[in-house]
């Protein structure tokens, strides 16, 4: 009988938490008007949103925010095998490079929006080093607007990467590197053959969880940065969700949206799901 | 080694990464001892005369502390909760013979990284009707649900390490599965324990959209809800309100220095094994 009220309080939070949103938020996605007058309208939110050019924007934004996976993920991985050569330092290094990852993204985003205004810091260094036609206005313009939140993002998750692939490097049995290259591999080789094929498993979850990350855990970042601007040019779904349910009290489209977003999410749980069943049997 | 990167070009890389990674936390902290003045005058400039001008401002005059002992007493409330919950689970699904265990983990499994924003119109409307908004219960219920199912997998596959017949001794000498957690499996997880409850604690520090929706009162928001307040009204202060900033990641940079082996155990939980 014990075990059974033991779990009881998590299955019980669990319940309230997951389980009683995720059908609800299904169930308001086919109603429409406010909280109190609620009406039945099929499919009409999904017909609706699907044709509305913000919606596609916010999609679009999030889509293109996906390239910052491969990018950190590469950038994380040149680091690590660095560190995992134990140069001088290393531990230092990696201790800096996490160090964004755990602050607030509120902080950080206030920052940012300071550093990369038109007249910021980043462009006053890029015009300096005579790299004018770099400076673009990060924020205010719509087509640097996603690549510059792009880059604060990889800027905080790298050293999530670094400190995981790292960590995962060092495991590595010293016995396979010494006979490579006892047998002549050099170090590049030893890298690409070697310890980075060691390591994939560690690799696919990083990519998996990040995309997830960026797909659906961005908000803080444009909220602080732009609001989603200049007009609509940096809404992503999350933004689109806050916006319709809370500022324009459109709780039926804030659904509709939250279960499209719920819906792309899946496909990544799901490989998450693999992922962990595959570690499990080894 | 034969053509590998020389020293000294990867110290080069590791310092120009290093500077990539710590310039936008010195400029925080630079331009917060800055006056509204010298900051007009020079961006990027050292503080010739550093001033705590902005931190006495934002702490005496402004309702940062207030924020501040809010999201405290949310981040204490949420972690305990949860902990305890996933505490008590994790003991029953790894320490009993109870049925469906494996798919209660597998759901827990996809629960994990479920985007907290698909849940959020929802139990808005839940706290709406239960009149719980812009209470500090609200966010509290909320984040200690979202944490539950990493906090029980974090136990579980710390508990599987145990030998079993620690347990069993401990059970044949009759003591209650309570007892045998309280005073068997607790004293020899503490490290474990400190390392979710500090994982799960930036987490809760950090969170800023269902703070910022449920807790519109501007008395009853936590820091980040409350700072992004400050980004509209003081918009040509940029010192203050990176001295707001400042406030906010200092207590998040004291805890990573004291416990950095916790932190990176802990966050790096989610992957591999």
């Amino acid at each position: 009988m014990w075990p059974y009220l033991f779990i009881a309080p998590a299955l019980g939070a669990i319940g309230l938490v997951f389980v009683y949103p995720l059908v609800q938020v299904v169930r308001d996605s086919f109603y429409a008007g406010s909280t109190d007058t609620l009406t039945y309208v099929g499919t009409a939110n999904y017909k609706n949103v699907v044709q509305d050019p913000v919606f596609r924007h916010s999609l679009l934004n999030n889509l293109k925010l996906l390239v910052t996976v491969p990018v950190m993920t590469a950038l994380a991985l040149l680091i690590a095998v660095m560190l995992n050569d134990r140069i001088r330092g290393w531990r230092q290094y990696q201790a800096i490079v996490f160090l964004p990852y755990i602050l607030p993204a509120t902080a950080i985003g206030l920052t940012f929006s300071y550093l990369l205004q038109r007249n910021g810091v980043l462009n006053t260094f890029l015009r300096d080093a005579g790299l004018g036609a770099l400076a673009p206005d990060w924020l205010g313009s719509a087509s640097w607007v996603v690549p510059a939140i792009g880059g604060v993002v990889v800027w905080q998750q790298l050293g999530f990467g670094v400190v995981v692939f790292t960590a995962a490097l060092l495991a590595l049995p010293a016995e396979v590197t010494e006979a490579a290259r006892i047998d002549g591999a050099g170090w590049w080789q030893i890298q690409r053959r070697i310890h980075i094929p060691q390591i994939r498993r560690i690799v696919e979850f990083f990519v998996v969880l990040e995309a997830i990350t960026v797909l659906s855990q961005v908000f803080n970042y444009v909220y602080v940065l732009t609001g989603g601007g200049p007009g609509n040019a940096s809404s992503v779904l999350e933004f689109y969700i806050w916006k319709n349910g809370f500022s324009l009290g459109s709780v039926g489209t804030a659904s509709t949206v939250s279960v499209i977003l719920l819906a792309l999410a899946s496909v990544l749980i799901a490989i998450y799901m693999r992922l962990r069943a595959r570690d499990a049997e080894v | 080694m034969r053509r590998s990167i020389p020293i000294a070009l990867r110290q080069l890389v590791m310092v120009a990464m290093a500077v990539v990674s710590l310039y936008p936390i010195w400029f925080l902290l630079q331009t917060a001892l800055k006056t509204n003045e010298q900051y007009t005058l020079s961006p990027t400039g050292l503080p010739s005369h550093p001033t705590l001008e902005n931190l006495r401002q934002v702490i005496l005059e402004l309702p940062v502390p207030r924020w501040a002992l809010n999201s405290a007493i949310v981040t204490v409330l949420s972690v305990s909760i949860s902990t305890v919950i996933a505490l008590l689970a994790a003991y029953a699904i790894v320490f009993s013979t109870m049925r469906f265990r494996e798919a209660l983990l597998r759901v827990n499994l996809g629960l994990m990284v479920i985007p907290p924003v698909a849940l959020l119109i929802p139990m808005f409307v839940f706290m709406v009707d239960a009149g719980l908004i812009n209470s500090l219960a609200s966010v509290v219920i909320f984040y200690s649900g979202l944490m539950v199912p990493f906090a029980v997998f974090f136990f579980v596959n710390f508990f599987r390490q145990f030998p079993v017949e620690l347990i069993d001794a401990a059970t044949v000498d009759g003591a209650s599965p309570l007892t045998t957690l309280r005073r068997v499996v607790l004293p020899i997880s503490k490290a474990a324990t400190f390392t979710l409850v500090i994982v799960n604690a930036i987490w809760v520090w950090n969170e800023l959209l269902i703070a910022l929706v449920f807790l519109q009162d501007e008395n009853r928001r936590t820091l980040m809800a409350g700072l992004t307040l400050f980004q509209g009204r003081y918009a040509t202060n940029e010192p203050l309100v990176l001295a707001g900033a400042l406030v906010s990641i200092l207590p998040v940079i004291l805890v990573y220095v004291a416990g950095q082996r916790f932190f990176v155990r802990g966050l790096t939980a989610g992957i591999g094994k």
